[in-house]
């Protein structure tokens, strides 16, 4: 029996088999690794880092934190402090902090980063720090000659959260919260907007999604059921637009549905409405919706048709000559199997829809805006802070949806072609 | 992450460092153009020097990206009055000299020839725009057209839809012009949460009838498609689609909101001095001069408007069509930048949130 314990097996040179193996596989996977290494570096340098950078700006800025040591430092020693009546030392280490950012030419990027939650606090700050040096105790009393401002318990709060260089507050502020004098607080009904607006956003992207299903799917069954020459000349139609810029489809769409547009002339030509009655479908939150379904239309009918050109027609075939009617059939037995190309689709159609925003700013007028819309409007602003904390939003919703998703339909029965 | 940058774009560098031009970043299109026929072509002529013209959509954001990427690839960049201010206060451009402006023909010293404001610390202006509203002759009889702001907002007496531009910026201001707050006490009004309240609830008035325009490029083509009897607009953009395609588009001044347009030089520009050089060439009294021949926004030197400018075409006279020009003043308001810089999120939160309402 001891002869029976296991002879360990070797290669022709003698090593034991199992070394051997691991080492000819580690080799293979070296080379596999290198061959998607600059893949990975593509990704990484263009896509992970730049993104990185952006997520961390909404929660790091340290425009006031390196610019008011002074102040910086007496918070940290005073962390229970009284904004609504804050002593006189710390009126004391403003004035030297504001006479600092006047020297070192900091006035705005201090002031940019504290307007942030405290609107009006940038010209405070450029002309505080003009007049710092020829200010003279009581520094309370003499900052408040020039703005009576400066004993705000708002703007107390906001230097004491902006002395810390990372933050939450951009998140706040675009959770429609509003920095009053007693901390934190739900805005005004006439102020809110970012919430409404990720909501709406979600909304109007369900629409469309589902605008686009509807309309895909026929066309895919279509072209994965026509011969091949006809099928291909459809291919073409449907390409085409996909092929031009997004721009010229969007203004193509103000030609043909703004109230002189071509529908509308249409309409009045044949007496269908009157001159004075056409029809509104054009700077609103229709026009959005037309346009953005027919620009992200493509997205939609490209995995449906990988999906049903394969397809077997004899399944369905079987079901007919199995007595189901041409519903059951359809519903039993055709629409199961394009699945995941359905899934596939409203996935890639809905996540394009979420940050979309050049077809919303140009046709969306009032009521067609989407919350990319204020992203771009930060940019433009050099409110990137807030930009990233919109977006940082936007991110989380989305790959909390895509979990969702992952969990209801999973996320290996997609299939893109 | 600095470092990535810079590493990610040294290759692109590399490219373009063998030749030292200077690189002029400004907003494209005919405004772009006249930039190019009136400052660049004539710099080039007068120096030798190359000088290339590359088009964003807001230079502002773009240079503030390259200053803190550390990889600044702009020597001269246009940008509006609010953004030479705060980019300057942030540290992101370099100082301008004033004495490095040349004075006028007469000997006047640039900064006595240049309007009040026109020379802030780290900028120049190059040009003064407004935003008006026209409309279209053909819509109106003329002896009923619209003449001043308040008619802007009058729907009873001159029924048609409105372009407005969808930002608080400008809208604002104008609200409470037709509203009748006489120009120089706009600010004061708006800084009150009551001002802001009154200027939205003349839009209210007109709200249900107001198509909105975010680009340049839409009011006018939105007065020729006939989509709206009226509409706001930048004066420069109004007064090209009269000249050039003859459009019958009237220009009302009553309630323009004008600034200045402003050259600036991002810290770290690879071509400094040339930049400098630059600058103090288009900013002199025949450079605002040229610009005012291309397209019809003003000089801000006294100088330039010495003799009459007639325009490209060579026979209209630009006096009149000009926001400086002082028949145009009698009720004109000069964009705050203080109120801008302090209260540009705010409003446009609120103004964002009055739209979807």
């Amino acid at each position: 029996m001891a002869e029976a314990t296991q002879e360990l097996l070797t290669t022709a040179d003698g090593r034991p088999l199992k070394a051997a193996l691991a080492a000819a596989q580690s080799r293979a996977k070296r080379r596999a690794f290198f061959l998607v290494l600059p893949l990975l570096l593509f990704i990484i340098l263009t896509f992970l880092v730049p993104i990185g950078y952006m997520l961390k700006r909404s929660f790091e800025h340290d425009g006031f934190a390196s610019s008011a040591p002074a102040l910086v430092a007496w918070f940290g020693e005073n962390r229970g402090f009284d904004p609504a009546d804050p002593p006189e030392e710390a009126y004391a280490a403003l004035v030297e902090d504001l006479a600092r950012m006047q020297v070192e030419k900091t006035t705005g990027m201090a002031g940019t980063r504290i307007n942030y939650s405290v609107p009006g606090s940038i010209s405070m700050f450029k002309k505080g720090a003009r007049e710092a040096k020829n200010l003279t105790p009581p520094f309370r009393d003499s900052l408040i000659a020039i703005d009576p401002e400066w004993a705000s318990p708002a703007l107390w709060r906001g230097m004491a959260s902006a002395s810390h260089v990372y933050t939450t507050e951009f998140y706040l502020v675009a959770s429609d919260m509003k920095l009053n004098d007693h901390g934190w607080a739900r805005g005004e009904d006439k102020e809110r907007i970012y919430l409404y607006l990720f909501f709406k956003t979600f909304v109007i992207s369900g629409i469309i999604t589902v605008l686009c299903l509807l309309l895909a799917f026929p066309v895919s069954h279509l072209l994965a059921t026509l011969p091949m020459a006809k099928s291909s000349l459809l291919m073409i139609f449907v390409l085409l637009p996909f092929w031009t810029s997004l721009l010229v489809r969007t203004s193509a769409w103000i030609a043909l549905l703004q109230e002189q547009g071509v529908v509308n002339d249409l309409l009045v030509g044949l007496g269908l409405v009157s001159d004075e009655g056409r029809l509104t479908m054009m700077y609103n939150m229709t026009g959005t919706i037309v346009a953005m379904t027919h620009v992200l239309l493509p997205f939609m009918i490209l995995p449906l048709y990988s999906v049903m050109r394969v397809i077997p027609p004899s399944y369905a075939r079987a079901a007919r000559s199995l007595g189901a009617t041409s519903w059951t059939t359809f519903r039993r037995v055709y629409m199961p199997q394009t699945l995941p190309g359905i899934a596939a689709g409203s996935l890639l159609v809905f996540i394009l829809a979420v940050g979309y925003y050049i077809t919303p700013a140009l046709v969306g007028g009032a009521d067609g805006q989407l919350i990319s819309n204020l992203i771009s409007f930060h940019m433009n602003k050099s409110n990137w802070s807030l930009a990233a904390a919109i977006a940082g939003m936007l991110l989380a919703a989305i790959l909390a949806l895509y979990w969702l998703y992952d969990r209801l339909i999973g996320i290996d029965r997609l299939k893109l072609g | 992450m600095k470092k990535i940058l810079i590493l990610s774009t040294a290759l692109t560098n590399l490219a373009f460092a063998a030749q030292a031009d200077i690189t002029v970043m400004s907003w494209g299109g005919a405004y772009g153009e006249a930039q190019t026929e009136a400052f660049v072509k004539p710099f080039i002529a007068a120096t030798g020097k190359a000088v290339i013209m590359v088009d964003a959509d807001n230079p502002a954001p773009a240079m503030k990206a390259m200053v803190e990427a550390g990889n600044v690839t702009v020597d001269v960049a246009s940008v509006e009055y609010a953004d030479g201010i705060r980019l300057c206060d942030e540290g992101i451009l370099e100082p301008i000299d004033p004495a490095s402006l040349p004075a006028a023909p007469d000997g006047t010293p640039a900064m006595e020839d240049f309007l009040p404001g026109a020379v802030t610390e780290c900028a120049v202006s190059t040009d003064i725009w407004a935003n008006v509203y026209g409309y279209d002759t053909t819509k109106f009889p003329a002896d009923a057209a619209p003449t001043t702001a308040a008619d802007f907002f009058d729907l009873a007496k001159f029924p048609g839809k409105r372009g407005l531009r969808k930002g608080a910026k400008a809208v604002l201001e104008f609200a409470l012009m037709g509203d009748g707050v006489p120009a120089a006490e706009v600010y004061n009004v708006l800084s009150t949460p009551e001002g802001v309240d009154r200027a939205f609830a003349k839009l209210d008035s007109i709200k249900s009838e107001v198509v909105w325009w975010e680009a340049g490029a839409q009011p006018p083509q939105l007065l020729a498609d006939g989509e709206v009897a009226m509409t706001t607009a930048y004066n420069g953009r109004l007064f090209a689609a009269a000249m050039n395609e003859a459009k019958p588009f009237q220009i009302v001044w009553d309630g323009q909101v004008y600034e200045n347009e402003m050259f600036v030089v991002p810290k770290g520009a690879p071509n400094m001095a040339d930049a400098m050089e630059f600058i103090a060439f288009s900013t002199s009294t025949e450079g605002l001069r040229a610009s005012a021949q291309q397209i019809s926004y003003g000089p801000a030197r006294k100088s330039s408007m010495a003799e009459e400018i007639i325009y490209k075409d060579g026979k209209t006279v630009m006096a009149p069509h000009l926001p400086t020009a002082p028949e145009n003043l009698t009720n004109a308001l000069l964009s705050s930048s203080d109120f801008w810089v302090d209260h540009d999120a705010e409003l446009n939160e609120r103004f964002q949130a009055w739209l979807a309402q």
